[in-house]
């Protein structure tokens, strides 16, 4: 818990220098007509360096044996995560709706261990409703790829 | 002048075009709001770019109802499966789950719905009078005084939000500096973009709370393991009416609770503190304190009535100053700026036809959502046997759906997963995110009124002093902010009498 609160604060210490950083770049004192564009940011830079700093000295002081996030805990997380960044990398190539039925399908099978028939209803049927949902009711175009170029879409 | 007024509105509102779309949306926050890692912020950024060809009336009756069925429906969450949809129903939890698993889940079930319904009609009622007062006296304000309240609704943050006041200012700077990435309007330079093209579009609040509030909440629910548990629930005519027989007796808990809702809710973040102060309250004046906790319907009408008052009282600030007073209202007021709607006092004499039709409109919405509620709960109860599996890559492909529409940038899904894991870490570490997101939708509107406070003034900053209502105004926000520091004592006070809150 104190080493993941330390990274946390040290993080938006390092956030606050970059702020201050490019404010003092693009000016923060008076222009000809008013403050200028890096006023503002240099004070909440400013702030969050100090908010941060004293945020990261108390969880310092504080000794508590409540770890951050256990291995049982960390592992279903995971297991929600990393099969979900891997279809957002898929999205790019295949489109969002092919993307979506290889997660949904790859997801029933592999946590759920749902049997083949419902795994690949779901996996094709899903898509294909909200392809009709956003597509073609709500005229909301997504991300698509080869399959519905060769479909005409 | 009220009167007529409403009647106008209802005249807008209950056509049948308005009635559907009242239905619709209803039908859908309640979906929403029963669904675990969605509540009524997420589902109307969902909804929002849907809503862009709708007449305005109609897509702010829709995301309102959405809204009321969403606070229906994390109730429904709470009190079967104890995951509470929205943090202000997590106070429902404390008595609701005991409740459920004694078998008299439809007995709390009926008590949270007719608590929330009576809970928002007292709002709705208080709206309906103060609303054009509170309009008026708006009208006087200049930017020194919008900065003054914009500085009062953070500081209601530090001072009331119930955390750690550094790690909710921290938050609040982050949503601040996250909203002024990109083209700065008044001087047309870019600012913190370091030659990174896609950092010149800036970050998108809708994506950030779809990231923040989706994302994250799914990371923090499969902690206990992959799967979400409920219990059955029994409801029927006959528990509904045995129910309804037994709340006057709850009448002083109502009163209480609709009373602190309304008071809390012109703040942001309002509904949760509200819902717990109600039950702290009712348990303290209670004959019986020691049964709160363990199952007393008494323990689900106070934090209900309170959450649903202070919801709807957060639609006033809204639409008549332009400062929305809960998570979900500031993506509404998102909305409202899209559909070419300037919100704040002149909203009132200039669309008069939209501001009555929304205030009629919360009156069927809530008579519409506390029927409907209460006859689909079994099929509400179903959604969650959805298995696992199932579920949360739906939820996911839902996120990303909702993520990309906004700009049609695949940048934007990534911001969403970025998102959802800075959620997922700042929950743990108690990091409100409420803060964060009303600081990125007010970002622009707070730094320009200081700005141009800052030019009337010549530069000081006693302008926020020396006006009168900017004077007290100020002068209230600073308090909140000293108060912390002032009463170490009372928080400690505070959380011996209820748990804090998960987030806010």
């Amino acid at each position: 818990m104190r080493a993941a609160d330390l990274a946390t604060a040290s993080i938006l210490m390092l956030l606050g220098g970059v702020v201050v950083f490019d404010s003092l770049r693009i000016g923060i004192g008076w222009g000809t007509d008013g403050p200028r564009a890096g006023f503002f940011p240099f004070w909440l830079g400013t702030i969050l360096i100090f908010a941060s700093v004293t945020i990261g000295v108390q969880a310092w002081r504080r000794t508590t044996d409540r770890p951050f996030v256990t291995r049982s805990q960390l592992g279903p997380v995971l297991k929600v995560l990393w099969p979900a960044t891997l279809m957002v990398v898929l999205i790019t190539p295949l489109g969002l709706y092919v993307a979506a039925a290889l997660y949904l399908g790859f997801y029933m099978r592999w946590v759920g261990r749902h049997g083949w028939l419902a795994v690949v209803l779901c996996a094709i049927g899903v898509p294909l409703v909200t392809f009709a949902v956003f597509e073609l009711w709500f005229l909301v175009p997504m991300p698509k790829g080869p399959l519905e170029a060769w479909l005409g879409y | 002048m009220g009167v007529e007024n409403l009647f106008h509105g209802f005249q807008i509102a209950v056509t049948p075009f308005n009635l559907a779309v009242a239905v619709l949306g209803i039908t859908l926050g309640t979906i929403i709001g029963v669904l675990p890692g969605l509540g009524g912020a997420n589902g109307v950024a969902i909804l929002l770019p849907l809503t862009f060809t709708m007449p305005p009336t109609s897509a702010i009756i829709l995301l309102t109802s959405l809204y009321w069925g969403a606070l229906f429906g994390g109730a429904i969450t709470s009190v079967l499966f104890n995951i509470p949809g929205e943090p202000w129903s997590v106070a429902t939890t404390f008595d609701g789950y005991p409740l459920a698993r004694q078998g008299q889940g439809g007995q709390a079930l009926t008590a949270a719905f007719s608590s929330s319904f009576i809970g928002a009609l007292f709002s709705i009622v208080l709206i309906t009078f103060f609303a054009p007062i509170l309009a008026e006296i708006a009208l006087r304000f200049g930017p020194p005084e919008f900065f003054a309240i914009q500085l009062l609704t953070f500081s209601s943050f530090i001072g009331l939000g119930g955390g750690d006041p550094l790690k909710s200012l921290v938050s609040i700077l982050l949503g601040f500096i996250l909203a002024a990435v990109g083209l700065d309007v008044v001087t047309g330079q870019l600012r913190m973009t370091f030659g990174v093209v896609d950092l010149m579009k800036g970050f998108d609040f809708i994506i950030a709370v779809i990231g923040l509030f989706g994302i994250g909440e799914i990371l923090l629910s499969v902690e206990e393991g992959l799967s979400f548990k409920g219990a059955s629930t029994g409801m029927n005519l006959r528990v509904v009416l045995e129910t309804w027989k037994t709340l006057p007796r709850y009448a002083r808990t109502f009163a209480r609770g609709a009373f602190i809702g309304f008071w809390m809710g012109f703040k942001p973040g309002g509904a949760t503190p509200a819902s717990f102060m109600s039950y702290a309250f009712a348990k303290r004046f209670s004959k019986h304190p020691e049964r709160f906790g363990k199952g007393e319907i008494e323990g689900v009408v106070a934090p209900e009535t309170a959450a649903h008052a202070a919801g709807v009282a957060a639609m006033l600030p809204m639409i008549t100053l332009g400062i929305p007073g809960s998570p979900t209202a500031a993506v509404m007021l998102g909305g409202l700026i899209i559909w070419g709607l300037q919100p704040g006092p002149l909203l009132f004499t200039e669309k008069p036809d939209f501001v009555w039709g929304l205030i009629a409109s919360m009156y069927t919405g809530n008579i519409i959502g506390v029927l409907m509620v209460l006859a689909f709960v079994p099929f509400f109860a179903a959604i969650l046997r959805i298995p696992f599996a199932i579920l949360t890559p739906l939820i996911v492909v839902v996120c990303a759906i909702g993520s990309y529409a906004v700009h049609n940038s695949m940048i934007d899904i990534w911001y969403m997963l970025i998102f959802g894991v800075v959620g997922y870490v700042f929950k743990k570490l108690d990091y409100p995110l409420a803060p964060l997101v009303l600081a990125l939708v007010l970002g622009d509107l707070a730094e320009n009124a200081l700005r141009q406070s800052l030019i009337m003034s010549q530069g000081s900053l006693a302008i926020f002093v020396s006006r009168p209502i900017a004077g007290v105004i100020t002068a209230a926000a600073v308090f909140f902010f000293v108060l912390p520091i002032l009463t170490p004592g009372w928080r400690r006070l505070r959380g011996a009498v209820m748990p804090a809150p998960r987030s806010s």
